[in-house]
């Protein structure tokens, strides 16, 4: 007998009362899609914990993945056993064969008071168990090399060893539905990231303006969102043709308030978007004080234009931990890559850095977006990437 | 025809040439251009990255893919001995390394750099404290290979690299050519900073493979050129080679489980040749199991040779890279070996395909060869 299954933990979803059930559904439901191209799996959602029956199944890609799942605050592997003293004895044995070290210690539960044998017993009988069935283990309660933590639960006795730690955070989609402004940069994709982390399903939005961004821009921002996949399963991107827009900004507004309205024109968009798509907010990679358009006057000047909520996780975060961020993530790599985007063509040689509400008002009044806005939404492309998984048929697959 | 010469090179897959003829001929562009046939191009290398990436469990921004074995030593040795030059000019490795490990240190050492070439015992092995002993504040570099290509001698990399760990100022490479697909190496090991792949060793094609190189280390590169490679392996990227690197990767690690058969080829190899009275068996019990290396007393090596061919089957003396020149093995010295069983060395070595068949007619064609040449050659 080896480990037949993860035992997962909740961290928050433990504590949310009456909607419990539905988070917990939801968590299962993201690890049933993140997993689903192991067919030999069983999934089961508990109130106080998930285990995921392994069947035989390999788990080392098992627990790499659940790294990776929202709403998962710890992982063990685990031997299921009844609960029954001698069967918990043996099962204690063959966990600690499967380790590596010297010291040891083990730690009984007992939410199930009616397992006859107090928790403090169980250790000295499992441990002296070991003691006598193996050779070079002592124990050691303070520092051990390992810990065998033993829960005696209704249903059954759970013996694991590591705990793993998880992301935290809730399961993706226990939270609605967030639209994200994804640029081809640095920000945005830790934005939609930390806003995952906390329950919300994406839908991205980018503006691109060919033939002045490239093929490679648009192909940079597809695979930022296919990298975002990993942690929240499906996201659809949707393509906003810019290039219209962006030429009528640069001919009739004044050069350093450019940036200012193209932004207002961006968020009026992304607004319409979500409330087609029945989205209740809007996510950004703004942080403050970075660059020109990300002062508060700024922010000022362009929220003006939505009543949405717009949520900014960055806003408080420097740019190295940002950084730090994408890097673990794997967004870095791509973002570096040296495509211009929407917001980097048309640059103004010297913005507007303290824009003010009156004067955007007054360059804007004369210019009539009404149907340009129109028609880059209903000329809109939509793209949906799938977790990289289940991402099959690639034209690219059978090379590899 | 029975090959048996998989370390000197393996035959390409079937299903690497057609990747390599399919991405050379039709996704051609160059992957720096900002079109979309050079967006279409980049993909392909980057997924290739990330398939290696996950094989070996590292980042794909870890992966350069090179010319082969040859090169990537090169690369990691002679760009951490002059990337690290000012902390110290020492360099450890060991008496039984590829040419393309030796030679690099030769030509260091001629170069101002000072090389401790570690001894090794009879099973060809490294001995920790001999590490440890050797280890200067001015060490900047131990590269010790991970299985011997003449013997099959496995080092204890693992526990080089744990020891290495306290050795924050000493990077750790090793060459994992002829190890790759068939013994595990904890790659992600943070005493382990880089590692040599060679795509024909493993049924890829000749003229690829890559180096392994982690964060934590930076190199001075061989060649001067563009930005390919992070800067670290200028010029116009081998596409077509990259992805039939990572699907031949991956067809190795596929075809690993195969291995533990070697392991059974191996003792019926030894068990029947130890039986003739001219046979010294030069490969270490506990080695790896793909390699065979053993010497027949009254036996020119290359005789051996023509006469398995004769018969369609092909074996070689030494390693493929000295062959030619007629001096006895620096490897067999090394471990202690008399000049005579080192000049007169064979070697067979499998690959994860082999049938028992073909052991048993490499032993039957054995026999009949000793038998026919006992009498002139004794
Ligand atoms: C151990 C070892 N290192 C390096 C090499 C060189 O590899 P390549 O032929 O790809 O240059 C070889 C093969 O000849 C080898 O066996």
């Amino acid at each position: 007998m080896i480990y037949d299954h993860v035992l997962i933990r909740y961290g928050e979803l433990a504590l949310k009362g009456k909607n419990q059930k539905f988070f917990i559904n939801k968590l299962r439901s993201n690890v049933q899609k993140a997993l689903s191209d192991f067919p030999n799996l069983s999934i089961k959602g508990k109130r106080d914990h998930m285990y995921i029956l392994l069947n035989g199944q390999d788990y080392e890609e098992i627990i790499e993945r659940c790294k990776d799942i929202f709403g998962i605050q710890s992982f063990s592997l685990a031997i299921k056993v009844e609960n029954d003293e001698e069967k918990i004895k043996e099962a204690v044995l063959e966990a600690i064969l499967l380790e590596e070290g010297k010291t040891f210690k083990i730690t009984a539960k007992r939410p199930n008071k009616n397992f006859p044998i107090p928790s403090q017993q169980m250790n000295q009988v499992l441990g002296g168990h070991i003691l006598r069935n193996t050779e070079g283990w002592t124990v050691n309660v303070h520092n051990p090399d390992v810990e065998i933590r033993v829960e005696i639960r209704h249903d059954a006795t759970y013996i694991t060893s590591k705990k793993i730690p998880g992301k935290g955070g809730l399961p993706v989609g226990s939270t609605g539905k967030s639209l994200l402004l994804l640029s081809g940069g640095i920000d945005s994709p830790v934005a939609g990231y930390l806003t995952m982390k906390r329950g919300v399903q994406l839908e991205a939005i980018h503006f691109h303006s060919p033939p002045f961004t490239s093929d490679r821009a648009r192909q940079k921002v597809e695979d930022l969102a296919q990298t975002l996949t990993k942690f929240g399963g499906e996201i659809k991107l949707h393509l906003i043709p810019f290039t219209d827009i962006q030429q009528k900004i640069f001919q009739n507004a004044p050069e350093n308030y450019g940036m200012t309205i193209m932004r207002r024109v961006m968020l009026r968009i992304s607004e319409q978007v979500a409330r087609q798509r029945e989205i209740l907010s809007i996510t950004t990679g703004e942080s403050l004080g970075q660059v020109a358009s990300q002062t508060m006057e700024s922010m000022h000047a362009i929220n003006e234009v939505t009543n949405y909520p717009i949520i900014r996780p960055l806003v408080a975060m420097d740019k190295v931990d940002i950084i730090n961020i994408s890097k673990q993530i794997n967004t870095y790599d791509i973002s570096i890559r040296p495509y211009e985007d929407c917001c980097t063509i048309f640059v103004p040689k010297a913005p507007k850095t303290r824009p003010r509400r009156e004067k955007v008002n007054q360059f804007e009044a004369p210019i009539d977006f009404t149907d340009e806005i129109e028609k880059a939404i209903n000329d809109m492309e939509t793209v949906t990437f799938k977790s990289s998984k289940q991402n099959q048929g690639d034209i690219y697959d059978e090379l590899f | 025809m029975i090959y048996l010469d998989n370390s000197a090179t393996t035959k390409p897959h079937i299903e690497v040439l057609k990747t390599y003829q399919t991405v050379a001929s039709e996704y051609f562009a160059n992957p720096s251009s900002i079109h979309r046939l050079g967006g279409e191009v980049e993909k392909l290398i980057n997924k290739a990255k990330e398939q290696v990436a996950s094989i070996l469990k590292v980042k794909s921004s870890e992966v350069f893919f090179t010319s082969g074995g040859t090169e990537s030593n090169n690369l990691a040795i002679k760009g951490i001995a002059y990337r690290y030059q000012n902390r110290g000019k020492h360099i450890i490795t060991t008496q039984i390394e590829h040419p393309s490990v030796l030679e690099v240190c030769k030509f260091l050492e001629a170069n101002g750099f000072k090389v401790t070439y570690l001894p090794v015992n009879e099973h060809g092995e490294i001995s920790l404290q001999d590490l440890e002993k050797a280890l200067t504040n001015e060490t900047i570099l131990v590269t010790i290979m991970h299985v011997n290509n003449e013997i099959g001698t496995v080092q204890p990399i693992s526990d080089i690299a744990d020891m290495l760990i306290q050795y924050p100022k000493t990077f750790f490479h090793i060459d994992h050519v002829q190890g790759f697909g068939k013994l595990p190496l904890p790659y992600d090991h943070k005493g382990i900073d880089s590692v040599t792949i060679s795509g024909h060793k493993i049924h890829g094609l000749k003229g690829t493979g890559c180096l392994i190189k982690k964060e934590s280390v930076s190199l001075a590169p061989l060649f001067h050129g563009g930005q390919q490679e992070q800067g670290n392996r200028p010029g116009t990227e081998n596409v077509a080679g990259a992805v039939s690197l990572a699907k031949a990767a991956r067809l190795a690690k596929e075809s690993q489980t195969n291995y533990d058969q070697l392991y059974r080829y191996q003792a019926n190899l030894r068990e029947v040749l130890e039986q003739y009275d001219q046979v010294t068996i030069n490969s270490p019990k506990h080695g790896a199991a793909h390699i065979l290396n053993f010497s027949v007393k009254g036996f020119k090596p290359e005789v051996l040779i023509h006469a398995f061919m004769d018969e369609g089957i092909v074996v070689s003396t030494k390693s493929a890279c000295s062959s030619k020149q007629n001096e006895p093995s620096h490897v067999l010295l090394a471990c202690g070996i008399d000049q005579s069983d080192a000049s007169s060395a064979v070697r067979v070595s499998m690959n994860l395909d082999q049938k028992a068949e073909d052991i048993e007619s490499f032993l039957q064609t054995f026999n009949n060869i000793i038998r026919q040449y006992e009498n002139v050659m004794g």
